[in-house]
């Protein structure tokens, strides 16, 4: 088994991508924005909103998923 | 002399002789054309204007600005990729009508009238009916026609509000338009059918994914930036395009993320592309609009270099379907490598195409106020990172291994990615160069740190707001399935309807026919009790009958008299 697929560097790259997160996070307190659009001055706005987009996103996808998904071959019959 | 072609003709001519080539010469002229193509129009230049007089009206077969320069040169560079890409591609009508579909695109960019659009509008809508119908299966032919339908469709628009057009101004010049007359509306309509508007959008993954590995990338680069040229040549600062726009930027990304052939995947992600540029165009800034030819320029690159990806996996493995795919990054790591690239640049990660083209747009809707569009087009960027950034490379090269082994995509495939994706990381490092060929003059510096950090911040959380979900079981599974969209609407519903509508006129038809055939009868029947050989009328009477109603009638007339 080659390393992309080993368990344990799928772990290691998982909270490696957190601790990534959250060092950006933190750079909101050094970088200095300037006012232009509505998340400056909030820390990490960017990332929450990216994050909780992303879930509700795939959320309304599996309940579109109940309204349009039919079989394969639905046009096909 | 190459000066005085109209623009395109080259590579129409080209199309039209290569079925003539023995077979060694037509992948070169596939390269060798798009390529004087390009000098061509570095030769013309700008302000270069040919008129010629037919139908009783000057047309102007050619007219160039800054604008339709920017998108010719990267129709010219997208058609030399697709040429080396499908340097194979030698037999079947594929090579050719793309040729002819790339060469009528580059024309219609050029038209600098309505009626010399129209023409270059419906020659590229029949060329590229050829290239999906070359996919050469039964679904392939009949996509191909609900396409070529749509098309033809827009095209009539197109001629009908360029005839509307003339009547109100008396003149047919292709420039700003406006919505205040009728004719303005039906152009509007035809051009927002290319782009793809909203319910207007069905006719591209209906269509596209159906073409074959190397028809959908030749197909991914013209017919949607049609539109979007069309539409920043008439409509540019037209508001109700921006909701629009978000429109289109955000509805896609739902049916993306649940889709499973992952060509379908990038038309919805194209479509989604197509909704920032048309929110470009409707800001009608300086930076708005500049957005929009940036990113349509990028948008052919790295949605390109994805579809050729897509490509090479469906030519290797004989399926694009996430349910089949898996773990091919063993078999086809150059190829991986290469997708992520295209991955990446349409995610706008920094350093790639679309970080410093598609924030233009963003940074526009911000500075005008419109900062519910501005949010609906960041949660769009986060979902497109999502479905085209980490689904597409993830599904097909890593998650599951599926166990298949298959060969590294072919050379002259891989050297066409490889240019793509340095166009792509080209742009996104030295973006100056992009920022020249733009129409307006730009005042746009995309790598300020803060700009940098929150792309990231945006990109890396929504990394693990997938992570987090996979890990946790609650993604979706990859299903084999069909997702309702609205071709649903004339491929079920409307073909119900014709259905039943004509199961009802039978029935009325049938009644009618049995009523007429029953009243036929009932006159008949009469007709021969009354007239017939035994009838009422044709009885012979005896003589001293005759004399006796002869006298009563006497008599009834003599009453009468005595009466009155």
């Amino acid at each position: 088994m080659s390393w992309v697929d080993h368990p344990r560097s799928v772990t290691q790259f998982y909270w490696g991508l957190w601790g990534t997160g959250v060092l950006l996070v933190l750079a909101d307190l050094v970088v200095h924005r300037h006012a232009e659009t509505a998340f400056d001055g909030w820390l990490g706005a960017y990332g929450v909103y990216g994050f909780v987009g992303c879930v509700l996103l795939v959320l309304a996808a599996k309940l579109l998923r109940r309204a349009v998904m039919r079989g394969e071959d639905y046009y096909d019959r | 002399m190459i000066g005085e072609l109209p623009a395109g003709l080259i590579l129409v001519i080209a199309g039209c002789v290569l079925p003539l080539l023995p077979s060694a010469l037509r992948g070169m002229l596939g390269i060798v054309a798009p390529a004087l193509a390009f000098a061509q129009l570095l030769w013309i230049g700008s302000d270069c204007q040919q008129h010629v007089d037919a139908f009783g009206v000057t047309l102007s077969l050619v007219r160039t600005d800054a604008l339709s320069l920017a998108f010719g040169y990267v129709f010219t560079i997208a058609a030399f990729l697709n040429g080396i890409y499908s340097w194979r591609a030698r037999r079947g009508i594929e090579q050719p009508a793309a040729l002819i579909y790339a060469g009528s695109a580059l024309a219609t960019i050029f038209a600098g009238d309505l009626l010399t659009l129209f023409i270059f509008w419906e020659l590229s809508a029949l060329a590229s009916v050829f290239v999906i119908w070359a996919g050469g299966s039964s679904r392939a032919y009949r996509a191909g026609m609900r396409y070529l339908v749509i098309q033809l469709a827009s095209g009539m628009l197109l001629a009908a509000g360029a005839a509307l057009r003339y009547s109100e101004t008396g003149s047919l010049d292709f420039d700003v338009i406006g919505l205040s007359s009728p004719g303005g509306l039906l152009l509007m309509v035809a051009f927002g059918v290319k782009c793809a508007f909203p319910l207007l959008h069905s006719w591209l993954p209906d269509a596209y994914p159906e073409a074959s590995a190397t028809g959908t990338v030749v197909l991914s680069a013209f017919t949607t930036k049609l539109g979007i040229y069309a539409l920043a040549r008439g409509f540019p600062g037209e508001e109700w395009l921006i909701y629009v726009g978000a429109a289109m930027a955000v509805f896609p990304i739902f049916f993306a993320v649940i889709e499973n052939d992952l060509r379908r995947v990038l038309a919805y992600s194209l479509n989604n592309q197509l909704g920032f540029m048309v929110v470009g165009i409707g800001l009608g800034t300086d930076l708005g609009l500049n957005g929009a030819v940036a990113h349509a320029v990028a948008d052919i690159l790295f949605k390109g270099l994805l579809f050729m990806s897509m490509g090479a996996v469906l030519l290797r493995v004989g399926s694009v379907k996430a349910t089949d795919l898996g773990g091919l990054y063993k078999s086809m790591p150059l190829t991986t490598i290469l997708c992520i690239v295209g991955a990446a640049s349409i995610s706008a990660f920094p350093l790639f195409s679309g970080f410093v083209t598609k924030s233009m747009i963003m940074t526009s809707a911000a500075q005008e106020g419109y900062t519910v569009v501005w949010f609906l087009l960041i949660f769009a960027s986060a979902g497109v990172f999502h479905h085209a950034g980490i689904k597409i490379p993830f599904f097909a090269f890593f998650a599951h291994d599926s166990g298949t082994r298959c060969k590294e995509a072919p050379p002259h495939m891989l050297i066409a990615m490889t240019l793509a994706a340095a166009l792509c990381v080209g742009i996104g490092v030295y973006p100056a160069a992009l920022y020249d060929i733009l129409p307006l003059q730009v005042n746009y510096e995309p790598y300020t740190t803060s700009h940098v950090l929150a792309q990231l911040q945006l990109l890396i959380f929504s990394a693990l707001a997938f992570s987090w979900m996979m890990r946790n079981g609650v993604y979706p599974p990859e299903l084999r399935s069909t997702n309702l969209d609205s071709d649903w609407l004339y491929r079920r519903l409307g073909s119900r309807f014709v259905d039943s509508a004509t199961g009802a006129l039978h029935v009325v038809f049938a009644t009618g026919n049995n009523a007429s055939a029953a009243l036929g009868r009932a006159a008949e029947g009469a007709l021969r009790r009354l007239h017939g050989s035994q009838g009422v009328f044709a009885r012979t009477w005896t003589a001293g009958a005759m004399c006796l109603s002869v006298m009563l009638m006497l008599f009834a007339l003599l009453l009468l008299y005595y009466v009155t």
